[in-house]
């Protein structure tokens, strides 16, 4: 078990990086605390599987240091440093039987018959195994499979953690719910550090007590699924979290109001204050879930177009034009939803406020 | 399916039915029409039923040939598989070095077969060949694989190896390159010496490709003719005297087509036995059966 620590890692896959297009990585500067459940979110190509190589050795950072309880590993090879990793496609010894894979990292490090065969009787049950011990790995589905991958790195008693790439991808729907339940028990009993790296943010949210979303090589924002969702400190985390994303609209403040094109949105004060401080260009986000939408002029409501309505079964989706920008909002079954102009409220509690992509704080 | 209202798709078929009948079928059924009949001059034959296949299988110049035939065919297997592998396992693989590697191996798969004997048989000769001379002038020792058996032997299986060795190293070195970069990570997170990674990862991932190059070349090492008889004729003696050269003996220095076609037939039907049987044990192998 381990605390990890990433002291000023970048990387570039170029030879010789010059400018920061260079860099796979550009900044990352963080902690996984010792027996976390922690969510690597973030789209393809943002740098996810690169930094999980860091972690476990199969990579070499350019710059910066990666420590293990404090102690420094950077140079390290992946078998010194007691991590395990479950590939997104399963790997397996398909000539071996599945009591000699779960075997084949302790037989790796010396370790006596005696106590492999307990050992892995022990992670098999775990992992619900037993029955298929002596069967050829090869011959399990794809959810034994990856449980086999798993199992390798379970067996060591001394992992310091577990990294995860992706593991679920090749797993059909129903066993993928029930693997990450699986995966979600393994961690409350083990209490190991689990890194899950993917782009599904329901697999992200569900499984990690924190998830650090990635963006560009960059780690924008590590949180509770909660805080992701309520207050993303990025206008890529709002728009990457929830489905759909968050709103965001250009504007300029006048007082206590958001003035997009004419319409005016009433902000608290607290948050009006925040955004007459800042500098750059000014949004306002707002989640779908949030955004009113009524058939009747109220107070402060802005005007907008209905462009379409997808019913999703327990809400729906409503396109909305705003001053020519899209709008979307999410709407409880059994409301109304007016057919061609529509009257939206936004609800200043749910108002954020964006300085050039970042949240005002 | 539904039933086509009439037969038209097998005109479809007909071109490959036709060049496959000019290719196997038609020469193959003469070969079989041959076997039968002892022809004593043109259009002129008496039928004679299996005469030919008995005298041939008790003929003790055929089971020679036989023998030399296997041995030859052992030694070429166990010699240029693991030797295909290491080749393999050595070669780059990045950079400009994998195509200056490969192009270079490939080489001797690009000279004609009969070109072969020829630079062999110079390359061997005690007076002015480079191996032949060195051997002389260092050990003293008179290499000559027109007189001595073993000399020819010898000279045979360094040909064969040199020629045929690449294709099983280009073979085992795209199985290679097959395999997904994870499962050389995962067996270093394992902990998995280089050598349990061969044997776990590389090896098991390379059965296909290993299978088709173990059934290539004992194929062709078991119908070889070209450089043998260009090289030694068959000689010293019958040493080298393989079953294909043993053949065209019969059948075209004779000119006795019967006999001739008895045995081609029995020929063929070794290799085709012989290759079925190490298909199936491969693929059991592969499956983890006992063999």
């Amino acid at each position: 078990m381990a605390r990890i620590e990433l002291h000023e890692i970048a990387h570039s896959y170029h030879r010789d990086p010059k400018g920061p297009e260079d860099y796979a990585l550009k900044r990352i500067h963080n902690v996984w605390e010792d027996g976390g459940a922690y969510a690597l979110l973030g789209p393809s190509g943002c740098g996810k599987t690169t930094l999980l190589n860091i972690i476990s050795g199969l990579v070499v950072p350019t710059k910066g240091k990666v420590l293990y309880d404090g102690k420094d590993v950077s140079k390290l090879p992946p078998e010194k440093r007691n991590i395990a990793q479950v590939f997104q496609f399963p790997v397996l010894y398909d000539t071996m039987s599945v009591f000699n894979n779960l075997a084949f990292p302790l037989r790796n490090r010396g370790m006596d018959e005696g106590s492999i065969k307990a050992r892995v009787l022990e992670v098999a049950e775990i992992l619900e195994l037993t029955p298929f011990l002596n069967r050829r790995a090869a011959g399990l589905a794809a959810d034994g499979k990856q449980k086999i991958s798993l199992g390798r790195g379970l067996v060591r008693s001394d992992v310091a953690a577990i990294l995860f790439d992706e593991p679920l991808t090749v797993i059909d729907p129903q066993m993928k719910w029930e693997l990450r339940c699986k995966l979600k028990e393994i961690h409350e009993q083990l209490k190991l550090t689990f890194i899950y790296v993917t782009h599904d943010q329901t697999e992200a949210l569900t499984f990690a007590d924190k998830v650090a979303v990635m963006f560009e090589g960059e780690i924008v924002q590590i949180g509770s699924p909660q805080d992701l969702f309520e207050n993303p400190e990025h206008r890529f985390v709002g728009y990457f979290i929830g489905s759909p994303g968050m709103n965001f609209l250009e504007c300029t403040l006048e007082g206590n109001r958001a003035l997009i094109d004419g319409a005016s949105i009433v902000l608290d004060d607290e948050t009006a204050a925040k955004g007459r401080g800042a500098q750059g260009k000014l949004e306002l986000g707002i989640r779908p879930m949030y955004l009113e939408v009524n058939p009747e002029r109220g107070n402060s409501a802005v005007k907008a177009r209905v462009k379409g309505v997808e019913d999703l079964g327990s809400y729906r989706i409503v396109t909305l034009n705003v001053a020519g920008k899209v709008l979307k909002a999410a709407v409880p079954e059994g409301k109304n939803v007016p057919e061609n102009v529509a009257w939206l409220s936004f609800p200043p509690e749910w108002i954020r406020l964006f300085a050039d992509g970042w949240l005002i704080k | 399916m539904e039933k086509w209202p009439d037969n038209k798709a097998w005109l479809l078929v007909l071109p490959v039915f036709v060049i496959v009948a000019f290719s196997a079928i038609i020469p193959l059924l003469t070969v079989i029409n041959y076997s039968v009949q002892d022809i004593l001059a043109p259009g002129q034959s008496v039928f004679v039923g299996t005469d030919w296949f008995k005298e041939m299988l008790q003929d003790y110049r055929l089971h020679d040939a036989l023998w030399r035939q296997f041995l030859f065919s052992g030694l070429v297997l166990v010699i240029e598989m693991p030797l295909g592998i290491l080749i393999a396992l050595a070669l780059p693989k990045r950079g400009w070095g994998v195509s200056f590697s490969l192009v270079t191996l490939a080489l001797p798969l690009l000279i004609p077969w009969n070109t072969i004997g020829t630079i062999w048989i110079i390359f061997t000769r005690p007076d002015i060949g480079l191996l032949g001379h060195g051997i002389r002038s260092l050990l003293g020792i008179t290499f000559d694989h027109t007189a001595r058996p073993l000399d020819a032997w010898i000279t045979l299986m360094m040909m064969e190896v040199w020629h045929w060795t690449p294709l099983v190293a280009l073979l085992a070195y795209a199985g290679l390159r097959a395999i997904p970069e994870a499962y050389y990570q995962a067996a270093k997170i394992d902990g998995a010496s280089s050598w349990s990674t061969f044997l776990y990862v590389q090896l098991p991932k390379m059965r296909g490709v290993l299978t088709i190059a173990f059934l290539l070349r004992f194929m062709d090492s078991f119908l070889i003719y070209a450089e043998p008889f260009v090289l030694t004729g068959g000689g010293p003696g019958n040493s080298t005297t393989f079953l294909s050269i043993y053949l065209v003996k019969i059948a075209l220095g004779q000119f006795d087509l019967g006999p001739g076609a008895a045995f081609s037939l029995i020929y063929f039907a070794i290799v085709l036995l012989f290759s079925f049987i190490f298909y199936q044990a491969l693929q059991r192998v592969g499956r983890g059966e006992k063999v």
